[in-house]
């Protein structure tokens, strides 16, 4: 079968792909940009481990297929630190000690990354709803919400 | 006593891998020349297998190999009973069992391959019921055993028809719990190098027991141990399952790297991983309990049966520990118990988060609550009366008198963080509406480590480089739990360094001496008494140094945030130029560190002795709205409150006293694995539902410490005990909302609403 051209912005960096037309977005990430910090739990959009940001949305991305976002923006966990170091979202969930295995985490950043941008100061009940997607299976999620919360004080405007 | 580094909630030392994506988990790992490959398993729960065709399957493209149980060398393994089989060879005794694997260049070719399998089955009648299962005459699951019986456990203590003729009131009631899926949230995933840095094999991958996996493969393959390496990786999530379920999966795929010389890689997908991994044991438990009329039990007669499934697997074990905490922490003179597993052709069932304990704790706290209830007595007022307190002698005839038994401040803490009677008075009242609110507790008393499981032991090895950097090795292994951040604010505690200087390994089994297993809520209190033990041999060889060096007697020199002081607070010297000083003399620096836990006792025959050295208390209250008129259950709030010895750190231990209700608020309302006929019918979560961040209550969590002389810088367990009492809280809640008791897990919305599973048959 013929692959398709597509033109992906990766955490700010252009790429220039050829992909099936039953490529997933998950698949792309993981085993063309070789960026496995986003992770397959479920593979059926149920746990949220591979949420990456597209185009300002959090999207599960192994409900995505590549082909149909072309010329896109996205956005994974490897994106947050920058020069500057650490992104407020990484800081929080480091000092709340909002991790345990770590598996989920990056879907989490990503989702919580998502919410903030579109509600900087968002209540408890709307980041619970904003993770609700992102099932986490150590930490009992009270840990997630706090750093959520720290970061919003931090860094929402 | 003040502490620089432990006790204190300082961050993970795994957070920045954790949060930027660096860590490595199995399915991230890639090697060169790498295969994938992918497993066939049964369409039956029990048959036989009469032909297995693999012909065409080896046609296509891609494909390097396929296999069947033929070409493993050793087909059988088990931990406790050797019983499990790599790949089913006659016949397949549950529906996870894998039947034929292949090995192409990529996933998608191996699994196109085993489309083209045959196999031809002659389906067996099978047993999918724990009772039936242990009825005389019934049907055999194993050829080889007498029947279907995996571990009978008695305990007898005093006379149970005397303390019953003594009763003023006796009850009798069954309880059932359900079969769970652990539900980490990596699906399992290995990598099999061969011929790898002078090893046969080397093993990678998320693997919660090393050494478990090492002696499998090990065995499966018929090599030495030297011969097998197996390295871990991060790991995501385990709760006890990701041992025997990856002990095959290693298995399978050494042997297919063996055979075509390149490295093999195997990732479940999550439906692959409901039906092949193995879950918690439902039980069905009978239990018979008499008082007298002011409420000071007489005896107790319980009989439990677990469900194995088509392995023994842990069932010995996990029954065993159902056996010491069956009664409760409640003083009794008359305990007759029997505790049973059974081999079903259901899914088979292993160790998760808390072992054999909260089935019997949803019965038995569930029980004490309806004899209260009966006696027209308060749930408090009944546990007060009966509950350990120091030197309390258990059903086994221990005496409680080497740490201190914290029931009442535990219970107390937990009562009064959650505003219990009040809310108790209040909700004890008639209610108008649909919706109703209650509140009830339960707790437990649980020993800690593997107790006469095992022999119980660790190791550890610190490495001081020359410039007073260290590395920390144990053999015990991050689960996620936050091992190594404990076991790194021990060593900097002991030898006065900094967290950031301390670098803690992996566990690789060629060079990290065999722990045993990262289970029972062992790590912190065995591993980091082994820890210490290795940090305390080189603070000591410093120190006697230093002494040296210094013309100062040893018991006046202190190491302290990267220096050397003397008793009068001066700076002598910094620890890095002593450890330079030290490597240049050509003084070792690096040392083995081990601890073997305090002497136990065990009699099989009796069931009595000294089963665990020492042990932890907890509580837990649920305070819940049930609406009368649909079923549905809010848990609205839960204190839990857990005595840990000391917490090394207590960020840490709140994260598992948090993640332990969630898992055990799961256990208690919505989760059930559904099975027909053995075979599993939810394989994903969608339709296996498992707590979200909108079934939170509202948690408070409650450290107390009570520092045990046993434990390193007094720190116990915490893992297992912050679930087994969160189903049994919630059921007395229940109860006291509605009225309606329910004997059987989970209280989804159609118990709570008509009293019992809309299935036929249901309970």
């Amino acid at each position: 079968m013929a692959k398709l051209d597509v033109e992906l912005t990766v955490n700010g960096e252009k790429y220039n792909l050829k992909v099936g037309s039953q490529e997933r977005l998950l698949d792309t990430i993981r085993k063309q940009l070789k960026l496995t910090g986003t992770k397959e739990g479920c593979s059926v959009g149920e746990c949220g481990a591979c949420t990456v940001i597209l185009d300002d949305k959090a999207v599960n991305s192994c409900m995505v297929l590549t082909a149909q976002v072309d010329g896109s923006q996205i956005i994974t966990v490897e994106g947050l630190e920058s020069k500057g170091g650490l992104h407020p979202l990484q800081k929080a969930f480091i000092e709340k000690q909002a991790i345990q295995c770590g598996f989920c985490t990056p879907g989490m950043l990503m989702s919580a990354l998502a919410l903030i941008k579109e509600n900087p100061q968002p209540s408890k009940e709307e980041i619970k709803t904003a993770l609700e997607g992102n099932l986490c299976r150590c930490t009992g999620y009270q840990q997630i919400i706090e750093a959520v919360e720290a970061a919003a004080e931090e860094w929402g405007v | 006593m003040t502490f620089k580094h432990v006790n204190k909630g300082i961050k993970r030392v795994d957070a920045y891998e954790k949060v930027t994506g660096k860590a490595k988990f199995g399915a991230d790992m890639e090697f060169a020349d790498m295969l994938f490959a992918k497993v066939l398993r049964s369409e039956y729960s029990h048959a036989e297998i009469k032909k297995i065709d693999v012909s065409e399957a080896k046609k296509m493209p891609g494909v390097k190999g396929v296999y069947t149980a033929f070409d493993i060398p050793n087909n059988l393994f088990g931990v406790i009973v050797q019983d499990q089989q790599v790949l089913a060879k006659d016949k397949v005794v549950l529906a996870g069992d894998g039947i034929v694997m292949a090995a192409a260049e990529s996933e998608k070719e191996a699994a196109a391959a085993l489309e083209k399998v045959k196999v031809k089955y002659e389906e067996l009648d099978g047993i999918y019921d724990v009772m039936e299962a242990r009825k005389e005459g019934s049907l055999k699951i194993h050829e080889d055993k007498e029947d279907n019986q995996v571990i009978h456990h008695p305990l007898r203590k005093g006379d149970v028809e005397k303390g019953f003729a003594e009763a003023y009131l006796i009850l009798e009631r069954e309880y059932t719990t359900q079969l769970i899926e652990h539900s980490y949230l990596e699906p399992e995933a290995v990598i099999v190098v061969p011929n790898d840095q002078n090893h046969l094999v080397s093993v990678y991958g998320s693997i919660q027991n090393p050494y478990a996996a090492r002696s499998a493969v090990a065995a499966v393959l018929g090599v030495e141990l030297a011969d097998v390496r197996v390295i871990q990786n991060h790991i995501g999530g385990s709760f006890g399952g990701k041992d025997e379920v990856i002990s095959a999966m290693a298995a399978r795929a050494a042997v297919m790297a063996l055979d075509l010389d390149r490295p093999v890689k195997m990732v479940n997908t999550r439906e692959e991983s409901f039906t092949e991994s193995y879950k918690r044991h439902p039980y069905n438990l009978k239990y018979k309990i008499g008082a007298t009329e002011d409420g000071k039990l007489t005896a107790m007669e319980i009989e439990a049966a677990a469900d194995s499934g088509g392995y023994a697997c842990q069932t010995p074990f996990v029954t065993w520990r159902s056996v010491v905490q069956a009664t409760g922490p409640y003083e009794l003179d008359n305990v007759k118990t029997d505790t049973y597993g059974y081999y079903t052709n259901n899914p088979y069932t292993g160790a998760m988060r808390g072992y054999g304990s909260p089935q019997v704790i949803f019965a038995q706290e569930s029980l004490m609550d309806e004899l209260a209830e009966e006696l027209d007595m308060s749930p408090v007022e009944l546990r007060k009366k009966n509950m350990y307190s120091q030197d309390s002698v258990t059903a086994s005839g221990q005496k409680l008198d080497g740490h201190t038994v914290s029931l009442a401040e535990v219970m107390e803490k937990a009562m009064k963080e959650i505003n219990y009677e009040e809310k108790y008075k209040e909700y004890s009242k008639e209610q108008f509406g649909d919706k109703k609110r209650g509140i009830g507790l339960s707790i437990s008393f649980r020993g800690c480590s593997l107790g006469a499981e095992a022999i119980d032991a660790a190791a550890s090895l610190i490495q001081i480089n020359k410039d007073g950097s260290a590395a920390v090795y144990s053999g015990l292994a991050e689960n996620g739990q936050g091992l190594k951040t404990i076991f790194t604010q021990i060593t900097a505690e002991v030898l006065g360094i900094r967290i950031e200087d301390i670098d803690y390994m992996e566990v690789d089994t060629t060079f990290t001496p065999d722990s045993g297993s990262t289970v029972a809520s062992r790590a912190t209190l065995i591993g980091g008494n082994a820890v210490k033990n290795a940090a305390e041999k080189l603070r000591k060889r410093i120190i006697n140094f230093a002494a040296d060096k210094f013309d100062f007697s040893a018991d006046n020199l202190a190491l302290k945030d990267g220096f050397l002081y003397d008793e009068s607070g001066n700076r002598l010297a910094l620890f890095s130029d002593l450890t330079q000083e030290m490597g240049n003399t050509g003084i070792l620096l690096s040392a083995y560190g081990w601890y073997k836990g305090p002497e136990i006792s065990w009699d099989e025959e009796k069931g009595c002795g000294n089963p665990y050295f020492t042990y932890v208390y907890g509580c837990q209250i649920a305070e819940v709205e049930v609406d009368t008129g649909t079923g549905e259950l809010t848990i609205l709030e839960m204190a839990a409150a857990h005595d840990v010895g000391r917490a090394i750190n207590p960020a840490n231990v709140k994260g598992q006293i948090y993640g332990g209700v969630m898992m055990g608020l799961g256990y208690g309302i919505m989760e059930e694995l559904e099975v027909e006929k053995g075979m599993i019918k939810t394989k994903n979560f969608h339709d296996y539902l498992i707590p979200t961040i909108k079934d939170m209550p509202e948690i408070k969590p409650i450290i107390v410490e009570n520092p045990d002389p046993d434990g390193p810088f007094g720190a116990k367990s915490i893992g297992e005990p912050t679930l087994e009492l969160g189903s049994a809280a919630i059921a007395n809640a229940v109860a006291h909302a509605s009225g309606r008791r329910i004997r059987s897990l989970p209280l989804n919305l159609e118990r709570v609403l008509i009293g019992r599973s809309l299935h036929k048959g249901g309970k």
